[in-house]
Protein backbone atom coordinates (compact mmCIF):
# COMPACT_ATOMS: atom_id res chain seq x y z
CA UNK A 1 0.00 0.00 0.00
CA UNK A 2 1.05 3.33 -0.86
CA UNK A 3 0.43 5.19 2.52
CA UNK A 4 1.87 2.80 4.38
CA UNK A 5 4.99 4.02 3.68
CA UNK A 6 5.96 7.68 2.85
CA UNK A 7 9.59 8.52 1.29
CA UNK A 8 11.16 11.05 3.24
CA UNK A 9 10.73 13.91 1.18
CA UNK A 10 6.63 13.16 1.67
CA UNK A 11 6.58 12.61 5.25
CA UNK A 12 9.06 16.28 5.25
CA UNK A 13 6.30 17.81 3.74
CA UNK A 14 3.39 16.74 5.79
CA UNK A 15 5.22 17.65 9.19
CA UNK A 16 5.77 21.19 7.46
CA UNK A 17 1.48 20.97 7.04
CA UNK A 18 0.90 19.46 10.30
CA UNK A 19 2.94 22.21 11.34
CA UNK A 20 1.37 25.24 10.18
CA UNK A 21 -2.07 23.38 10.63
CA UNK A 22 -1.64 23.05 14.29
CA UNK A 23 -0.49 26.97 14.24
CA UNK A 24 -4.21 27.78 12.91
CA UNK A 25 -5.93 27.90 16.45
CA UNK A 26 -2.96 30.02 17.24
CA UNK A 27 -3.74 32.35 14.37
CA UNK A 28 -7.65 32.55 14.55
CA UNK A 29 -6.94 33.99 18.43
CA UNK A 30 -4.36 36.71 17.05
CA UNK A 31 -6.69 37.93 13.90
CA UNK A 32 -9.66 37.99 15.96
CA UNK A 33 -7.54 39.77 19.15
CA UNK A 34 -6.85 42.40 15.90
CA UNK A 35 -10.27 42.63 14.18
CA UNK A 36 -12.20 42.65 17.73
CA UNK A 37 -13.23 39.54 16.99
CA UNK A 38 -12.99 37.95 20.49
CA UNK A 39 -16.27 39.45 21.90
CA UNK A 40 -17.03 41.19 25.36
CA UNK A 41 -14.22 38.38 27.24
CA UNK A 42 -11.50 38.36 25.39
CA UNK A 43 -9.57 36.54 28.02
CA UNK A 44 -12.52 33.61 28.46
CA UNK A 45 -12.46 33.15 24.87
CA UNK A 46 -8.51 32.91 24.87
CA UNK A 47 -8.09 30.73 27.79
CA UNK A 48 -11.23 28.71 26.89
CA UNK A 49 -9.70 28.30 23.08
CA UNK A 50 -5.86 27.22 23.90
CA UNK A 51 -7.83 24.47 26.72
CA UNK A 52 -10.00 23.22 23.80
CA UNK A 53 -7.02 22.99 21.63
CA UNK A 54 -4.67 21.32 24.13
CA UNK A 55 -7.07 18.67 24.44
CA UNK A 56 -7.45 18.17 21.14
CA UNK A 57 -3.87 17.98 20.35
CA UNK A 58 -3.62 15.61 22.99
CA UNK A 59 -6.14 13.18 21.89
CA UNK A 60 -4.40 13.39 18.48
CA UNK A 61 -1.40 12.50 19.46
CA UNK A 62 -2.73 9.18 21.47
CA UNK A 63 -4.45 8.23 18.92
CA UNK A 64 -1.18 7.45 16.85
CA UNK A 65 -0.55 4.59 18.07
CA UNK A 66 -3.78 3.17 17.52
CA UNK A 67 -4.05 4.28 14.08
CA UNK A 68 -0.62 2.55 13.36
CA UNK A 69 -2.45 -0.74 14.77
CA UNK A 70 -5.30 -0.53 12.75
CA UNK A 71 -3.83 0.92 9.35
CA UNK A 72 -0.25 -1.01 9.59
CA UNK A 73 0.63 2.57 8.50
CA UNK A 74 4.24 3.78 10.13
CA UNK A 75 4.93 7.07 9.64
CA UNK A 76 2.41 8.90 11.99
CA UNK A 77 4.30 7.94 14.53
CA UNK A 78 6.92 10.45 13.06
CA UNK A 79 4.07 13.20 13.38
CA UNK A 80 3.78 11.97 17.19
CA UNK A 81 6.18 14.42 18.67
CA UNK A 82 5.58 17.49 17.04
CA UNK A 83 1.76 16.74 17.56
CA UNK A 84 2.67 16.23 21.06
CA UNK A 85 4.89 19.55 21.54
CA UNK A 86 2.03 21.74 20.00
CA UNK A 87 -0.45 19.82 22.64
CA UNK A 88 2.58 21.34 25.58
CA UNK A 89 2.53 24.38 23.94
CA UNK A 90 -1.37 25.23 24.29
CA UNK A 91 -0.82 24.31 27.43
CA UNK A 92 1.45 26.70 28.46
CA UNK A 93 -0.68 29.22 26.36
CA UNK A 94 -3.69 28.42 28.73
CA UNK A 95 -1.89 28.59 32.03
CA UNK A 96 -0.18 31.39 31.63
CA UNK A 97 -3.93 33.03 30.97
CA UNK A 98 -4.49 31.80 34.41
CA UNK A 99 -1.31 32.94 36.14
CA UNK A 100 -1.11 36.40 34.07
CA UNK A 101 -4.42 37.58 33.74
CA UNK A 102 -6.25 35.40 36.02
CA UNK A 103 -4.57 35.69 39.40
CA UNK A 104 -1.81 37.79 38.23
CA UNK A 105 1.08 36.04 39.97
CA UNK A 106 -1.05 35.98 42.98
CA UNK A 107 0.74 32.67 44.19
CA UNK A 108 -1.34 32.08 47.20
CA UNK A 109 -4.23 32.61 45.58
CA UNK A 110 -2.93 30.24 43.50
CA UNK A 111 -2.37 27.27 46.06
CA UNK A 112 -5.67 28.07 46.98
CA UNK A 113 -7.15 27.45 44.07
CA UNK A 114 -4.73 24.00 43.46
CA UNK A 115 -6.19 22.92 47.03
CA UNK A 116 -10.01 24.41 46.73
CA UNK A 117 -11.17 23.80 43.89
CA UNK A 118 -11.61 20.36 42.36
CA UNK A 119 -11.24 21.42 38.31
CA UNK A 120 -7.93 23.21 39.17
CA UNK A 121 -6.62 20.49 41.53
CA UNK A 122 -6.91 18.20 38.54
CA UNK A 123 -5.77 20.48 35.57
CA UNK A 124 -2.92 21.76 37.41
CA UNK A 125 -0.87 18.32 37.60
CA UNK A 126 -2.51 17.67 34.50
CA UNK A 127 -0.34 20.66 33.29
CA UNK A 128 2.57 19.41 35.35
CA UNK A 129 2.90 15.90 33.78
CA UNK A 130 3.29 17.27 30.22
CA UNK A 131 6.47 18.85 31.74
CA UNK A 132 8.57 16.21 31.91
CA UNK A 133 6.95 14.55 28.69
CA UNK A 134 8.05 17.81 27.48
CA UNK A 135 11.36 18.14 28.68
CA UNK A 136 12.45 13.86 27.55
CA UNK A 137 10.98 14.66 24.17
CA UNK A 138 14.68 15.29 22.24
CA UNK A 139 16.20 12.46 20.54
CA UNK A 140 19.07 12.63 23.11
CA UNK A 141 17.07 12.22 25.54
CA UNK A 142 14.93 9.18 24.20
CA UNK A 143 18.90 7.58 23.72
CA UNK A 144 20.02 8.62 27.31
CA UNK A 145 16.62 7.22 28.98
CA UNK A 146 16.61 3.84 26.31
CA UNK A 147 13.39 2.68 24.95
CA UNK A 148 11.66 1.77 27.50
CA UNK A 149 12.16 3.75 30.17
CA UNK A 150 11.42 6.43 27.57
CA UNK A 151 8.30 4.12 27.03
CA UNK A 152 6.90 4.26 30.25
CA UNK A 153 7.90 7.66 31.19
CA UNK A 154 5.28 8.93 28.36
CA UNK A 155 2.42 7.16 29.29
CA UNK A 156 1.86 10.35 31.64
CA UNK A 157 -0.01 11.21 28.24
CA UNK A 158 -2.85 9.47 29.53
CA UNK A 159 -3.09 10.74 32.47
CA UNK A 160 -2.58 14.07 31.38
CA UNK A 161 -5.80 13.23 28.77
CA UNK A 162 -8.00 12.06 31.52
CA UNK A 163 -6.74 14.73 34.14
CA UNK A 164 -8.10 17.39 31.07
CA UNK A 165 -10.95 15.75 30.61
CA UNK A 166 -11.95 15.63 34.07
CA UNK A 167 -11.17 19.45 34.12
CA UNK A 168 -13.07 19.90 31.62
CA UNK A 169 -15.78 18.68 33.06
CA UNK A 170 -15.62 20.02 36.68
CA UNK A 171 -15.67 23.65 35.13
CA UNK A 172 -18.55 23.78 32.65
CA UNK A 173 -21.52 25.29 34.47
CA UNK A 174 -24.37 23.11 32.81
CA UNK A 175 -23.56 21.93 29.21
CA UNK A 176 -21.31 19.50 28.88
CA UNK A 177 -21.50 18.69 25.48
CA UNK A 178 -18.14 19.59 24.76
CA UNK A 179 -16.89 17.50 28.17
CA UNK A 180 -18.93 14.36 27.35
CA UNK A 181 -17.44 14.10 23.64
CA UNK A 182 -13.90 14.08 25.08
CA UNK A 183 -14.62 11.40 27.42
CA UNK A 184 -16.13 9.52 24.49
CA UNK A 185 -13.32 9.75 22.38
CA UNK A 186 -10.78 8.69 25.24
CA UNK A 187 -12.72 6.09 25.81
CA UNK A 188 -12.15 4.69 22.24
CA UNK A 189 -8.53 5.47 22.26
CA UNK A 190 -8.36 3.22 26.03
CA UNK A 191 -10.84 1.08 24.47
CA UNK A 192 -8.33 0.44 21.19
CA UNK A 193 -5.18 0.06 23.31
CA UNK A 194 -6.42 -2.40 25.95
CA UNK A 195 -7.59 -4.33 23.09
CA UNK A 196 -4.28 -4.58 21.19
CA UNK A 197 -2.51 -5.25 24.81
CA UNK A 198 -4.72 -8.14 25.27
CA UNK A 199 -4.36 -9.41 22.02
CA UNK A 200 -0.82 -9.31 22.44
CA UNK A 201 -0.90 -11.34 25.54
CA UNK A 202 -3.38 -13.95 23.88
CA UNK A 203 -0.56 -14.21 21.23
CA UNK A 204 2.23 -14.65 23.54
CA UNK A 205 0.69 -16.94 25.28
CA UNK A 206 -0.23 -19.07 22.06
CA UNK A 207 3.42 -18.87 21.17
CA UNK A 208 4.24 -20.25 24.66
CA UNK A 209 1.95 -23.07 24.58
CA UNK A 210 3.02 -24.14 21.08
CA UNK A 211 6.13 -24.09 22.29
CA UNK A 212 5.38 -26.24 24.98
CA UNK A 213 2.88 -28.59 23.10
CA UNK A 214 5.93 -31.00 22.30
CA UNK A 215 5.96 -32.57 25.91
CA UNK B 1 13.44 45.20 -17.72
CA UNK B 2 10.91 47.03 -18.84
CA UNK B 3 8.15 48.10 -16.08
CA UNK B 4 4.68 49.19 -16.82
CA UNK B 5 4.07 52.70 -14.87
CA UNK B 6 0.91 54.42 -14.58
CA UNK B 7 0.38 57.52 -15.65
CA UNK B 8 0.09 59.80 -12.53
CA UNK B 9 -3.26 61.08 -11.87
CA UNK B 10 -3.29 64.96 -11.66
CA UNK B 11 -3.93 66.32 -8.19
CA UNK B 12 -6.91 68.44 -9.83
CA UNK B 13 -8.68 64.62 -10.87
CA UNK B 14 -8.47 62.84 -7.25
CA UNK B 15 -11.84 64.03 -5.92
CA UNK B 16 -11.56 65.39 -2.03
CA UNK B 17 -12.26 62.97 0.79
CA UNK B 18 -15.23 65.37 2.08
CA UNK B 19 -16.92 65.11 -1.10
CA UNK B 20 -15.81 60.83 -0.99
CA UNK B 21 -17.24 60.23 2.05
CA UNK B 22 -20.55 62.47 1.47
CA UNK B 23 -21.22 60.54 -2.07
CA UNK B 24 -21.04 57.46 0.11
CA UNK B 25 -23.46 58.38 2.36
CA UNK B 26 -25.98 59.88 0.34
CA UNK B 27 -25.96 56.33 -1.59
CA UNK B 28 -26.71 54.55 1.91
CA UNK B 29 -29.53 57.00 2.57
CA UNK B 30 -30.80 57.07 -0.83
CA UNK B 31 -30.61 52.76 -0.43
CA UNK B 32 -32.36 52.99 2.83
CA UNK B 33 -35.19 55.45 1.66
CA UNK B 34 -36.09 53.32 -1.37
CA UNK B 35 -36.02 50.40 0.89
CA UNK B 36 -37.77 52.17 3.33
CA UNK B 37 -40.83 53.32 0.75
CA UNK B 38 -41.82 49.81 -0.38
CA UNK B 39 -42.37 49.14 3.68
CA UNK B 40 -45.16 49.16 4.80
CA UNK B 41 -45.47 52.60 7.24
CA UNK B 42 -45.90 49.77 10.14
CA UNK B 43 -42.56 48.53 9.93
CA UNK B 44 -40.21 51.74 8.92
CA UNK B 45 -42.04 53.79 11.82
CA UNK B 46 -41.49 50.76 14.62
CA UNK B 47 -39.94 52.96 17.05
CA UNK B 48 -37.95 51.07 19.52
CA UNK B 49 -36.73 53.94 21.47
CA UNK B 50 -37.99 54.07 25.49
CA UNK B 51 -37.31 57.41 27.60
CA UNK B 52 -37.09 56.98 31.32
CA UNK B 53 -35.70 59.76 33.45
CA UNK B 54 -32.53 59.45 35.35
CA UNK B 55 -33.01 58.26 38.86
CA UNK B 56 -29.61 59.22 40.23
CA UNK B 57 -30.28 57.24 44.01
CA UNK B 58 -29.77 54.03 41.51
CA UNK B 59 -27.27 55.01 39.42
CA UNK B 60 -23.94 53.88 40.46
CA UNK B 61 -21.08 55.84 39.56
CA UNK B 62 -19.47 53.22 37.42
CA UNK B 63 -18.29 53.49 33.78
CA UNK B 64 -21.11 52.02 31.45
CA UNK B 65 -20.32 48.68 29.71
CA UNK B 66 -20.56 49.47 25.94
CA UNK B 67 -23.87 48.47 24.56
CA UNK B 68 -21.78 46.07 21.96
CA UNK B 69 -20.86 44.06 24.79
CA UNK B 70 -24.01 43.90 27.00
CA UNK B 71 -26.37 42.37 24.05
CA UNK B 72 -23.58 40.37 22.64
CA UNK B 73 -22.09 38.43 25.79
CA UNK B 74 -25.44 37.05 27.17
CA UNK B 75 -26.71 34.11 29.39
CA UNK B 76 -30.31 33.12 28.13
CA UNK B 77 -29.81 29.16 27.77
CA UNK B 78 -33.53 29.50 26.05
CA UNK B 79 -31.41 30.12 23.16
CA UNK B 80 -27.96 28.41 22.69
CA UNK B 81 -25.63 27.93 26.29
CA UNK B 82 -23.04 29.71 24.58
CA UNK B 83 -22.50 33.55 25.09
CA UNK B 84 -23.00 34.56 21.74
CA UNK B 85 -25.70 32.55 20.88
CA UNK B 86 -28.79 34.81 22.55
CA UNK B 87 -27.31 37.57 20.19
CA UNK B 88 -27.41 34.74 17.28
CA UNK B 89 -30.89 33.16 17.68
CA UNK B 90 -32.69 35.15 19.65
CA UNK B 91 -34.76 36.86 16.35
CA UNK B 92 -37.39 34.17 16.83
CA UNK B 93 -39.02 35.30 19.41
CA UNK B 94 -42.11 37.31 19.17
CA UNK B 95 -42.56 39.79 21.45
CA UNK B 96 -45.72 41.72 20.36
CA UNK B 97 -48.25 40.69 21.30
CA UNK B 98 -47.69 39.56 24.86
CA UNK B 99 -49.12 39.27 28.08
CA UNK B 100 -48.35 38.87 31.79
CA UNK B 101 -50.43 36.41 33.90
CA UNK B 102 -50.17 37.58 37.34
CA UNK B 103 -52.13 34.85 39.87
CA UNK B 104 -51.99 32.88 43.05
CA UNK B 105 -52.07 34.24 46.72
CA UNK B 106 -53.13 38.18 45.10
CA UNK B 107 -56.70 39.28 45.47
CA UNK B 108 -56.93 40.59 42.23
CA UNK B 109 -55.34 38.08 39.58
CA UNK B 110 -54.89 39.41 36.25
CA UNK B 111 -53.45 38.99 32.79
CA UNK B 112 -52.11 42.61 31.70
CA UNK B 113 -51.17 43.60 28.11
CA UNK B 114 -47.81 44.48 28.06
CA UNK B 115 -48.76 47.79 26.71
CA UNK B 116 -50.78 48.11 29.79
CA UNK B 117 -48.17 47.27 31.91
CA UNK B 118 -45.17 49.46 31.14
CA UNK B 119 -47.82 52.50 31.94
CA UNK B 120 -48.82 51.41 35.08
CA UNK B 121 -45.69 53.94 36.55
CA UNK B 122 -43.01 56.53 35.32
CA UNK B 123 -40.36 54.70 33.76
CA UNK B 124 -36.96 55.05 35.26
CA UNK B 125 -33.31 54.92 33.81
CA UNK B 126 -31.43 52.68 36.25
CA UNK B 127 -27.72 52.39 36.55
CA UNK B 128 -26.78 48.83 38.21
CA UNK B 129 -23.86 46.29 38.38
CA UNK B 130 -24.42 42.89 37.32
CA UNK B 131 -23.21 40.34 38.71
CA UNK B 132 -22.48 37.34 36.75
CA UNK B 133 -22.48 33.54 39.01
CA UNK B 134 -19.56 32.86 36.44
CA UNK B 135 -17.28 35.63 38.09
CA UNK B 136 -17.96 37.96 35.80
CA UNK B 137 -19.74 41.50 35.75
CA UNK B 138 -21.66 44.82 33.73
CA UNK B 139 -22.67 47.91 34.62
CA UNK B 140 -26.24 48.58 32.34
CA UNK B 141 -28.94 51.14 32.09
CA UNK B 142 -31.68 49.66 32.52
CA UNK B 143 -35.34 51.32 31.83
CA UNK B 144 -38.28 50.47 34.11
CA UNK B 145 -39.77 50.70 37.51
CA UNK B 146 -39.66 48.71 40.61
CA UNK B 147 -41.55 45.75 40.82
CA UNK B 148 -43.44 46.95 43.84
CA UNK B 149 -45.74 49.56 41.71
CA UNK B 150 -47.08 45.94 40.26
CA UNK B 151 -47.45 44.23 43.48
CA UNK B 152 -49.21 46.76 45.26
CA UNK B 153 -52.05 46.94 41.97
CA UNK B 154 -52.93 42.98 42.51
CA UNK B 155 -52.79 43.23 46.74
CA UNK B 156 -51.01 39.98 47.56
CA UNK B 157 -52.89 38.26 50.87
CA UNK B 158 -51.00 37.70 54.10
CA UNK B 159 -50.54 34.33 52.53
CA UNK B 160 -48.07 35.35 50.09
CA UNK B 161 -45.17 34.43 51.33
CA UNK B 162 -42.90 34.19 47.57
CA UNK B 163 -43.24 35.28 43.82
CA UNK B 164 -42.12 33.09 41.50
CA UNK B 165 -41.61 34.05 38.24
CA UNK B 166 -42.10 31.80 34.89
CA UNK B 167 -40.72 33.16 31.87
CA UNK B 168 -41.70 31.76 28.08
CA UNK B 169 -41.97 28.07 27.00
CA UNK B 170 -42.02 27.98 23.47
CA UNK B 171 -39.57 25.98 21.79
CA UNK B 172 -40.20 26.99 18.05
CA UNK B 173 -39.37 30.47 19.07
CA UNK B 174 -36.83 29.56 22.38
CA UNK B 175 -34.58 26.93 20.18
CA UNK B 176 -32.74 26.34 23.39
CA UNK B 177 -35.76 24.51 24.43
CA UNK B 178 -35.21 21.79 22.06
CA UNK B 179 -32.62 20.44 24.87
CA UNK B 180 -33.12 19.56 28.38
CA UNK B 181 -29.95 21.35 29.46
CA UNK B 182 -32.63 23.32 32.23
CA UNK B 183 -35.93 22.19 33.41
CA UNK B 184 -38.53 24.30 31.02
CA UNK B 185 -39.93 27.06 31.91
CA UNK B 186 -37.48 28.67 33.38
CA UNK B 187 -38.48 29.47 36.83
CA UNK B 188 -37.27 31.75 38.68
CA UNK B 189 -38.22 33.69 42.14
CA UNK B 190 -37.72 35.99 45.33
CA UNK B 191 -39.52 36.42 49.15
CA UNK B 192 -41.71 38.62 48.43
CA UNK B 193 -39.84 41.04 50.96
CA UNK B 194 -37.13 40.98 48.20
CA UNK B 195 -39.31 41.46 45.21
CA UNK B 196 -41.03 44.47 46.83
CA UNK B 197 -37.56 46.18 47.76
CA UNK B 198 -37.16 49.04 45.64
CA UNK B 199 -34.46 48.36 44.01
CA UNK B 200 -35.82 44.74 42.30
CA UNK B 201 -36.91 46.50 38.73
CA UNK B 202 -39.37 45.55 36.46
CA UNK B 203 -37.39 45.80 33.10
CA UNK B 204 -38.43 47.38 29.93
CA UNK B 205 -35.25 48.37 28.15
CA UNK B 206 -31.52 49.47 28.03
CA UNK B 207 -29.80 52.11 26.73
CA UNK B 208 -32.43 54.27 26.38
CA UNK B 209 -34.09 51.81 23.85
CA UNK B 210 -36.97 48.29 24.15
CA UNK B 211 -35.34 45.63 25.42
CA UNK B 212 -33.03 43.70 22.97
CA UNK B 213 -34.53 40.08 22.74
CA UNK B 214 -31.53 38.57 23.61
CA UNK B 215 -31.61 40.53 26.73
CA UNK B 216 -35.08 39.16 28.14
CA UNK B 217 -37.36 41.04 25.35
CA UNK B 218 -39.81 42.30 26.17
CA UNK B 219 -40.37 42.45 30.38
CA UNK B 220 -38.06 41.09 32.88
CA UNK B 221 -36.70 41.47 36.07
CA UNK B 222 -33.43 43.07 37.43
CA UNK B 223 -32.28 42.17 40.87
CA UNK B 224 -28.80 43.73 41.13
CA UNK B 225 -27.63 42.40 44.43
CA UNK B 226 -28.19 38.74 43.27
CA UNK B 227 -26.38 36.80 40.33
CA UNK B 228 -27.52 37.66 36.94
CA UNK B 229 -29.39 33.90 36.61
CA UNK B 230 -32.08 35.79 39.69
CA UNK B 231 -33.04 38.12 37.14
CA UNK B 232 -35.79 36.43 35.08
CA UNK B 233 -36.18 37.24 31.36
CA UNK B 234 -39.51 37.13 28.83
CA UNK B 235 -41.50 36.84 31.59
CA UNK B 236 -45.23 35.61 31.13
CA UNK B 237 -46.31 34.61 34.46
CA UNK B 238 -46.02 35.86 38.19
CA UNK B 239 -47.07 34.14 40.47
CA UNK B 240 -47.46 35.04 44.34
CA UNK B 241 -47.21 31.68 46.87
CA UNK B 242 -46.82 30.69 50.14
CA UNK B 243 -44.03 28.02 49.50
CA UNK B 244 -40.80 28.94 48.41
CA UNK B 245 -40.52 28.21 45.01
CA UNK B 246 -38.01 25.44 43.42
CA UNK B 247 -36.22 27.48 39.77
CA UNK B 248 -34.39 26.39 37.30
CA UNK B 249 -31.25 26.33 38.43
CA UNK B 250 -32.02 25.23 41.97
CA UNK B 251 -33.10 21.37 39.84
CA UNK B 252 -29.99 21.74 37.32
CA UNK B 253 -27.74 22.26 40.15
CA UNK B 254 -28.86 21.84 44.56
CA UNK B 255 -25.52 22.21 46.02
CA UNK B 256 -24.35 24.84 43.57
CA UNK B 257 -27.60 27.42 43.13
CA UNK B 258 -29.53 27.84 45.71
CA UNK B 259 -32.62 30.16 46.57
CA UNK B 260 -31.07 33.43 47.61
CA UNK B 261 -27.95 33.04 45.33
CA UNK B 262 -27.16 36.93 46.71
CA UNK B 263 -23.90 38.35 45.60
CA UNK B 264 -21.38 37.38 48.29
CA UNK B 265 -17.19 37.47 48.06
CA UNK B 266 -17.12 35.57 51.44
CA UNK B 267 -19.62 32.46 49.89
CA UNK B 268 -17.93 30.57 46.92
CA UNK B 269 -19.72 28.43 44.05
CA UNK B 270 -19.26 24.57 44.97
CA UNK B 271 -16.23 24.87 42.25
CA UNK B 272 -14.86 28.13 41.96
CA UNK B 273 -14.28 31.20 44.43
CA UNK B 274 -16.74 34.18 44.45
CA UNK B 275 -14.33 36.66 45.84
CA UNK B 276 -13.60 37.97 42.71
CA UNK B 277 -14.93 39.00 39.01
CA UNK B 278 -13.97 40.26 35.71
CA UNK B 279 -15.67 43.60 34.73
CA UNK B 280 -16.43 43.00 31.51
CA UNK B 281 -13.87 45.15 29.25
CA UNK B 282 -11.14 45.32 32.24
CA UNK B 283 -8.32 43.36 31.64
CA UNK B 284 -7.42 41.91 35.43
CA UNK B 285 -10.36 41.16 38.29
CA UNK B 286 -11.84 43.15 40.69
CA UNK B 287 -12.60 42.48 44.25
CA UNK B 288 -16.55 41.38 44.54
CA UNK B 289 -18.69 44.09 46.84
CA UNK B 290 -20.68 42.79 49.54
CA UNK B 291 -24.47 41.70 48.27
CA UNK B 292 -22.68 43.77 44.91
CA UNK B 293 -22.22 46.66 46.44
CA UNK B 294 -25.34 47.17 47.32
CA UNK B 295 -25.53 46.41 50.84
CA UNK B 296 -26.89 49.50 52.44
CA UNK B 297 -30.03 48.99 50.77
CA UNK B 298 -30.28 45.18 51.34
CA UNK B 299 -28.50 44.02 54.19
CA UNK B 300 -31.36 44.60 56.56
CA UNK B 301 -33.50 41.93 54.84
CA UNK B 302 -31.30 39.49 55.93
CA UNK B 303 -30.34 40.33 59.32
CA UNK B 304 -29.92 37.07 61.41
CA UNK B 305 -29.66 34.52 58.72
CA UNK B 306 -26.67 32.53 57.88
CA UNK B 307 -26.18 33.09 54.39
CA UNK B 308 -23.81 30.54 53.91
CA UNK B 309 -26.26 28.12 54.32
CA UNK B 310 -29.10 29.92 52.50
CA UNK B 311 -26.67 30.34 49.76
Amino acid sequence: MALKNLSNQTLAWLKRGVFLLALVPLGNLAVAGFTDGLGANPIEKITRSTGYWTLTLLLITLSITPLRKLSGWQWPVRLRRMLGLFAFFYACLHFSMYLVVDQFFDWEGIVKDIVKRPYITVGFPAFLLMLPMAITSSDGMIRRLGGKRWRQLHRLAYLCAIGGVVHYWWLVKKDLTNPITFALLLSVLFGLRLFYVAKDAIKRRRNADTGTAAR
Amino acid sequence: MPVYKPTAIPASEITPRQLFNDRRRFMQIAAGASLAALLPPSVWAADNKLAGVKNPAYTVPEELTPYKDVTSYNNFYEFGTGKDDPAKNAGSLKTRPWTVTVEGEVKKPQVFDLDTLMKMAAIEERVYRLRCVEAWSMVVPWLGFSLAELIKQVEPTGKAKFVEFISLNDPSQMPGQQTSVLAWPYREGLRIDEAMHPLTLLTFGLYGELLPNQNGAPIRVVVPWKYGFKSAKSIVRIRFTEQQPVTSWMLAGPGEYGFYSNVNPTVDHARWSQAKERRIGEFLRRKTLMFNGYEQEVAALYTGMDLTANF
